[in-house]
């Protein structure tokens, strides 16, 4: 009873909601919780989500990224196209103009010297500079006035959207950073706690890995915003206690990151205080099938190494019956519900990359035990098939996370069903992930004959991460187990057309190339199997209005929008 | 307390015989005297019976899963319910109870082992007190964890290769757990020894020229075996414990045989909705480690000459 006249109360309220804008500073504290607690503000000293998104409260980029994808102007007067001259013919450079007359929180106004400073700041060989990546390719920047800045690349670049794109990388003050660069940059502490910026929110106070206090920008260029008038990001505790301060007992209005099982996130949600906001972007968690042999028999240092192929695996034959026998919409429904859904792309977003790939969808358990048969595997005494003494029997593993075991005791038994044998192998997500040479139990490693793992793309164009599945990347002794193509696939069709893409600028044509490039790895080989596509999953409560969480950019950058329903 | 009357005729080796089957009768009779130690008995035997016979009755597959049959509550199909996949939770219980015993009681014997021995040739031979005792304490300041990470990582495969995967888990562990747990046992013991051997009976068996074997295991460990019994009970507590820590950081058995412990971590997301599910498996914990430790307490009461009859 209670219970529906809040809802009914919630409900009238967010009809009056949009009589409710009002100028700044009037709808009181804005409380977001992050439950991995933010360490600095200087967003090119950490590459954590947790540090560039809370940064993105203060300081802008010259663009960002919309809910679809698509470039939108921050601090940029408009976005650079071929149309209007901002990108040249030969695709080597891109001339971005600043909107007029923006100031700093501190009065000073912002010119294209900042934006120079910036780049300079991050492609210092000594600063260790966590974006690196975004300014890679980057010949020289030209500021021919104070409005205008030219980038020019080495080469012809057909998506230029990666420096002052997107919340990894805003600009920073020169004035307040000059004396940082180089190998000064981390001892900077009062500039990296508290950076100068053209966002809605000022610094008042920040504490490491706690809690991180703001106030409405008083020179923010729009004059009617942003609503609240303070803003706090506390750190701390884990995902479900964070869905639970917004969801349950509404001690926050949004927080980051409620990754929980969805049966617990329904008896939070039952409460009434809050909603939860689910946005698909490129986060595929996925089965890799190694296409070479891992286990103990080979020698070390050449296991899991084009010298051995895999033995079981090299048959596209068993690959596909493996990916046949598991059902995507029932390991969603356990794993993620309204956080996932299931899918058969390595690129599943955005929409112009990803192939209309939907066969995996459907469980056809007696399809793959006909493959099998067919490929040769017959069905022995325990139920297990062999084929010329050799078992059918692979190795699973699998960073540990409740969700993945639950989802490798479901997979062990479907494989079961079609006369596979799995054994199960689970290891410490910091060792999995740790990059170790020294370690057999990397994902880089690969010891194992399948893993499980998710992995996404850095904004929204996936040549660099198809691109890490040529011959050429497999991670091995001789590179010190660094390399991206973790399953070993290796197919010189696939490398001619990687380097097709990286010569096409046309986007259908763009497009079209990925797309093809996805299949190969799915569909056409099955060397990959996707599993789900998972969403990034955040919380806000009932209360708070202008929330539009996108995939693409930080999850507050636009704060300045948001506002409480009254 | 050990004084006697001086009517007494003295016996001329007044040592604990080998505990005959009029001493264990005797034993027996005392252990029964001591209702919390019959308790335990009791509920261990349970305990022991359930996980030994019951799976040989309830034949569901603990591993099993069943999507149409997620989160029940008790029924006739599932008395305990079934977990987020549909696993019967009774089956998985009693397979967990299998592995966390024989984890808990193998660890502990190889714990005990090491420890009497160790403690037994500190306490009574004064040469090797000091190099003994000092590598008792290099063990005692060997963080556990990074030295079961080395072991695991190290031994993992080989072991697995040979044994299976559940063998060459199980032997690893209760390995890693008792060789890391028996410096207490070590200890205690040693210090027990060296009061005994201050003892007339010691002395008297010496002098009569008793070799050091006997007087070892005829003289000295029988006076001991009731801090042994007490270090024994603790220990299996400790390794059902630590087993289950191990499994939850993955360094333990592998995700698809389920222990105690592991059926506990997993449960700790769904408490609030399905708090059954925390309270079983820890409710078994519980009582193995108290039944087992009463067991202990009745025991020493029952075969300590000094307690006897008080």
């Amino acid at each position: 009873m209670r219970m529906k006249r809040l809802m009914l109360g919630a409900a009238a309220l967010s009809v009056m909601a949009p009589a409710a804008m009002a100028e700044r500073g009037t709808d009181g504290q804005l409380n977001i919780i992050y439950w991995q607690a933010p360490s600095t503000l200087n967003p090119y000293l950490s590459a954590g989500t947790k540090d560039t998104e809370s940064a993105s409260m203060v300081l802008e980029p010259l663009a960002g990224f919309d809910t679809a994808g698509n470039v939108i102007p921050k601090l940029a007067a408009e976005v650079p196209s071929r149309e209007n001259g901002g990108i040249a013919e030969d695709l080597k450079s891109i001339t971005w103009k600043l909107k007029p007359d923006l100031k700093w929180s501190d009065g000073s106004p912002v010119t294209s010297a900042d934006v120079k400073f910036t780049a300079d700041y991050c492609m210092n060989p000594d600063g260790g500079c966590a974006q690196l990546a975004r300014y890679e390719g980057v010949e020289k920047i030209e500021t021919p006035d104070d409005l205008t800045i030219t980038i020019h690349f080495k080469e012809p670049r057909p998506n230029p959207f990666t420096a002052f794109t997107g919340s990894q990388s805003p600009v920073l003050q020169k004035a307040q950073f000059e004396a940082c660069t180089g190998a000064a940059a981390s001892t900077c502490t009062e500039q990296n706690f508290g950076p100068i910026g053209t966002g809605p929110w000022v610094v008042k106070e920040f504490r490491t890995n706690d809690v991180v206090t703001f106030e409405a920008n008083p020179n923010y260029r729009d004059p009617a915003k942003p609503a609240f008038a303070t803003a706090m990001i506390k750190g701390g505790g884990d995902a479900a206690a964070a869905a639970r301060s917004v969801l349950e007992t509404g001690e926050f209005d949004y927080a980051w990151n409620t990754q929980v099982a969805p049966d617990v996130l329904a008896q939070m949600k039952s409460a009434g205080k809050g909603e939860t906001l689910a946005a698909f972007g490129t986060l595929v968690e996925r089965l890799e099938l190694n296409m070479t042999d891992g286990s103990s028999d080979q020698p070390e240092g050449e296991r899991s190494t084009a010298k051995h192929p895999n033995p079981i695996l090299s048959d596209e034959r068993v690959r596909r019956a493996l990916s046949m026998a598991i059902d995507r919409g029932m390991l969603n429904e356990i794993g993620y519900g309204e956080a996932g859904k299931p899918t058969c792309n390595l690129v599943p977003a955005p929409e112009a990359f990803a192939s209309d790939n939907t066969g995996c969808l459907a469980q056809d358990v007696e399809g793959a035990k006909a493959l099998l048969d067919e490929a040769g595997w017959v069905v022995g005494g325990d139920g297990i098939r062999e084929k010329d003494g050799r078992r059918l029997k692979l190795v699973y593993q699998s960073p540990i996370n409740p969700i993945r075991q639950d989802f490798q005791a479901l997979i062990k038994q479907w494989w079961q069903d079609i006369g596979v044998e799995t054994e199960l192998k689970t290891i410490d997500a910091s060792v999995f992930f740790g990059g170790d040479a020294g370690s057999p139990d990397t994902f880089q490693h690969f010891y194992a004959d399948v893993e499980m793992y998710a992995n996404n793309f850095d904004g929204t164009d996936p040549e660099p991460y198809l691109a890490q599945r040529v011959c050429a990347k497999m991670p091995s002794p001789e590179t010190q187990w660094q390399g991206e193509n973790i399953n070993r696939f290796c197919d010189p069709e696939y490398d001619k057309l990687v380097a097709e893409l990286g010569k096409t600028a046309e986007q259908p044509a763009r497009g079209d190339i990925a797309k093809r490039l996805n299949d190969m790895l799915t569909k056409d080989s099955m060397s990959i199997l996707p599993l789900i596509a998972r969403g990034r999953f955040s919380a806000k409560s009932v209360t708070l209005g202008g929330v539009d969480m996108g995939a693409w950019d930080s999850e507050l950058a636009n704060t300045a929008d948001w506002f409480r329903i009254k | 307390m050990t004084e006697l009357n001086a009517n007494t005729p003295l016996p001329l080796v007044p040592e604990p015989l080998p505990p005959s089957r009029g001493q264990l009768r005797e034993i027996w009779r005392q252990f029964r005297t001591h209702r919390g130690a019959m308790v335990g008995l009791v509920v261990f035997v349970l305990i022991l019976l359930l996980v030994g016979i019951g799976p040989l009755i309830w034949r569901i597959d603990p591993t099993y899963v069943d999507f149409r049959a997620r989160n029940l509550g008790f029924s006739a199909a599932h008395p305990l319910g079934t977990d987020q996949l549909g696993r019967d939770t009774l089956a998985r219980m009693m397979a967990g109870g299998r592995i966390s015993l024989s984890v808990g009681l193998v660890a502990m014997a190889i714990a005990l082992t090491l420890g009497s021995l160790i403690g037994l040739l500190s306490g009574y031979f004064r040469r090797l007190d000091a190099p003994l005792m000092r590598v008792t304490e290099l063990f005692l300041a060997l963080p556990l964890l990074p030295l079961l990470l080395l072991m695991v990582t190290l031994f993992r495969e080989p072991l697995g290769k040979s044994l299976g995967p559940a063998g060459g888990t199980f032997l690893l562990i209760v390995i890693a757990i008792g060789a890391t747990s028996w410096m207490q046992t070590a200890r205690i013991v040693r210090g027990d020894v060296l009061g005994l051997k201050q003892r007339e009976f010691i002395t008297a068996a010496q002098s009569i020229g008793t070799s050091e074997l006997r007087m070892l295991t005829r003289h000295v460990l029988p006076n001991v075996i009731s801090p042994i019994m007490v270090a024994a009970t603790l220990g299996i507590a400790t390794a059902i414990i630590t087993e289950s820590a191990l499994s939850f950081l993955g360094l333990g058995f592998p995700p698809d045989f389920p222990t105690w412990g592991r059926l506990l971590f997993d449960a700790i997301d769904q408490m609030q909705m399905y708090p059954w599910r925390v309270i079983l498996p820890g409710m078994f914990i519980s009582l193995a480690v108290l039944s087992v430790n009463y067991i202990g307490d009745g025991l020493r009461d029952a075969m300590d000459p000094r307690i006897r009859g008080r």
